[in-house]
């Protein structure tokens, strides 16, 4: 039980995360729920490389090893979540200098009141 | 031979200049956006020419050997979609010479979002796709966010939210794929999968299934496209509407056809067919209550991409055949359809159906260009649109699927009814056929136009063509080589 652990924080953070985004009005909070939701999927990978008994092929240490191969994928896919937060934050920025506010809903009533 | 390296790598190298040159000198960006696409555009052609007049041409990036490096593939199924992209953003950009936003850093996102797409039809590595699929999705954030409205940024920001959601459900999936076969190559992974253990290789195919779905925004998934399509400026909203979902589509349906057959089939066909049908009803239905013609365009989308899966679910030659064809036809018509949307709103300020009324009299040439873009939609023969529905539904009769060609006979209906009631108010509506026109469209705006309304007209011949274009690969795929390899 214990080994699976991890994958259980995985998909615990996955649930978190898309319910914060799904369900809160502070926009802020949604990309902060963005950024947890794909957490658990970072840590889904990771946890999928540990390797119990491996070894590395050049090097004579004892282990624990892990396989490379996720965790630079990873590497990757946070690059890419780091810019996609960028842009999301870049977004909220001019979001709130158009409206001065940062709830959904109060953005939509602005909106629908230049709209009338 | 050239490299389909090169595809991808002119346009994302292509992309860092107009951001740069025009600090320097203001308005270079488009001159440069031009070139770099004229380059794409006669590499793209040149590439596909070859793929379909004999082997398909692939490449291993750095020399790496599959399964461990990436390759990259261009073949009968992914040429069609290469030209498109090339020639698309081509068309497009003739549009915003006068009507987009000009400054030097949209037009670096243009270029990054037509190499994100090219890479992600070309690729043969998930993971690869994945990353490709991301910097076609930031780009395209980035491209709705530069209309003036506040609207734009928060209709940006729903676009990123649940496109990022749908890239993570993918990137999820293809961890799924990787712990359950240990590669990432879409050959590798066919010939692993069915070896596989079962609720790994289903939850791989449910996930990377659910995000692409996502991206093509089937019902209910497709809350992010009205809202970004109707703020963003009418250039970027042909831009996407032509190529963002319909490259989604086409990798879902690569993933169908070349990595997954043998999984679960049963389920996931039902699953999909299911989803399509919602996507049909449901995008219909909100399509006749849009009072927005730019919303009602959306909507429509959804439909549209509901026939292109059950092209892709009914899976004879035939229908897959349809299903390229109507994404190749949709993505012109639709773009067509959201240029002539940005001309009208220019030049005659008008948006919602009701104003649409008697525009017909008041600007002929380009309603008469909107009914041919309209009625293909619709699928009236003898345009681009009825060539993909016939043969999806001639596919799901040859398939004896009688649901399947249920759906593409009801979405012509649908269509009929929704198009139907933008057309009659042009034509017989009764309007202010008095007001005079409220601005000037350039030349290049109408030739966007012209190109889309006569290429609608003139791809309804090549549903036999792209049949025999991809016969020898789909042979291959069933007899279970790998990719690209044709017996």
């Amino acid at each position: 039980m214990l080994e699976r652990l991890p994958y259980l924080a995985a998909i615990a953070l996955v649930g978190i995360g898309l319910a914060v985004l799904v369900d809160d009005e502070h926009l802020v909070k949604k990309v902060l729920g963005l950024n947890v939701f794909q957490t658990g999927i970072f840590l889904f990978f990771v946890t999928a490389a540990a390797r119990e008994g491996g070894s590395a092929p050049n090097v004579a240490k004892a282990g624990p090893y892990a396989n490379p191969l996720p965790q630079v994928l990873i590497l990757t896919a946070i690059v890419v979540g780091v810019s996609v937060t960028a842009v999301a934050l870049a977004l909220l920025v001019r979001i709130h200098a158009e409206y001065g506010t940062l709830r959904e809903d109060a953005v939509r009533a602005a909106i629908e009141e230049g709209r009338e | 031979m050239i490299d389909p390296a090169l595809l991808v790598a002119v346009p994302l190298a292509g992309s860092a200049l107009p951001a740069v040159a025009s600090r320097l000198r203001p308005r270079t960006g488009w001159p440069l956006a031009l070139g770099v696409l004229l380059v794409q555009s006669v590499l793209a052609v040149w590439v596909a020419a070859a793929a379909l007049a004999g082997d398909p041409v692939r490449t291993q990036v750095a020399g790496i050997p599959a399964p461990f490096g990436i390759g990259l593939l261009v073949d009968a199924l992914s040429a069609p979609f290469v030209v498109l992209i090339a020639l698309a953003a081509l068309a497009v950009l003739a549009y915003t010479r006068r009507g987009g936003p000009r400054s030097g850093a949209f037009y670096s996102l243009y270029l990054l979002l037509i190499g994100g797409l090219t890479g992600v039809c070309v690729t043969t590595d998930v993971f690869n796709l994945y990353v490709f699929l991301e910097i076609s999705g930031l780009a395209s954030y980035g491209m709705v966010a530069q209309a003036d409205r506040g609207a734009a940024a928060l209709a940006a920001l729903k676009y990123l939210l649940v496109g990022t959601v749908g890239a993570s459900l993918y990137l999820f999936g293809v961890g799924y794929a990787y712990v359950a076969t240990g590669t990432l190559d879409m050959a590798a992974l066919r010939a692993a999968l069915p070896a596989a253990s079962d609720p790994l290789a289903l939850a791989a195919l449910g996930l990377m299934v659910l995000g692409l779905s996502v991206k093509v925004a089937l019902f209910p998934l497709h809350t992010w496209k009205p809202d970004a399509y109707e703020a963003a400026p009418p250039g970027v909203a042909a831009l996407l509407a032509a190529l963002a979902s319909t490259v989604a589509a086409y990798a879902l349906g690569r993933l169908l056809l070349a990595v997954f057959p043998g999984v679960a089939e049963a389920v996931v066909d039902a699953a999909l067919l299911g989803l399509a049908a919602a996507s049909i009803v449901a995008g219909s239905l909100l399509a006749y209550r849009s009072e927005s013609v730019a919303r009602l365009l959306a909507y429509s989308s959804l439909a549209q991409f509901g026939i292109v899966v059950v092209g892709f679910v009914v899976a004879t030659p035939t229908a897959i055949a349809g299903s390229v064809v109507h994404l190749i036809g949709h993505a012109v018509m639709k773009a067509g359809s959201f240029l002539v949307v940005g001309l009208l709103a220019r030049t005659h300020d008008v948006r919602t159906v009701a104003e649409y009324a008697g525009l017909a009299r008041r600007s002929p040439y380009v309603s008469a260009g909107f009914a041919v873009l309209a009625l293909g939609l619709i699928g009236i023969p003898p345009t681009v649109g009825f060539a993909g529905k016939f043969y999806i539904a001639l596919g799901a009769i040859e398939a004896g699927s009688w649901t399947a060609a249920a759906l593409v006979l009801a979405s012509t209906l649908f269509g009929l009814v929704y198009l139907g009631r933008v057309l009659e108010r042009m034509y017989v509506g009764e309007g202010d056929t008095h007001a005079g026109p409220t601005g000037a469209a350039s030349p290049g705006m109408y030739a966007a136009v012209a190109v889309a309304v006569l290429a609608t007209l003139a791809l309804g011949g090549v549903g036999p063509l792209v049949e025999g274009w991809l016969a020898p690969v789909l042979d291959g795929l069933d007899a279970g080589l790998a990719m690209g390899v044709v017996p």
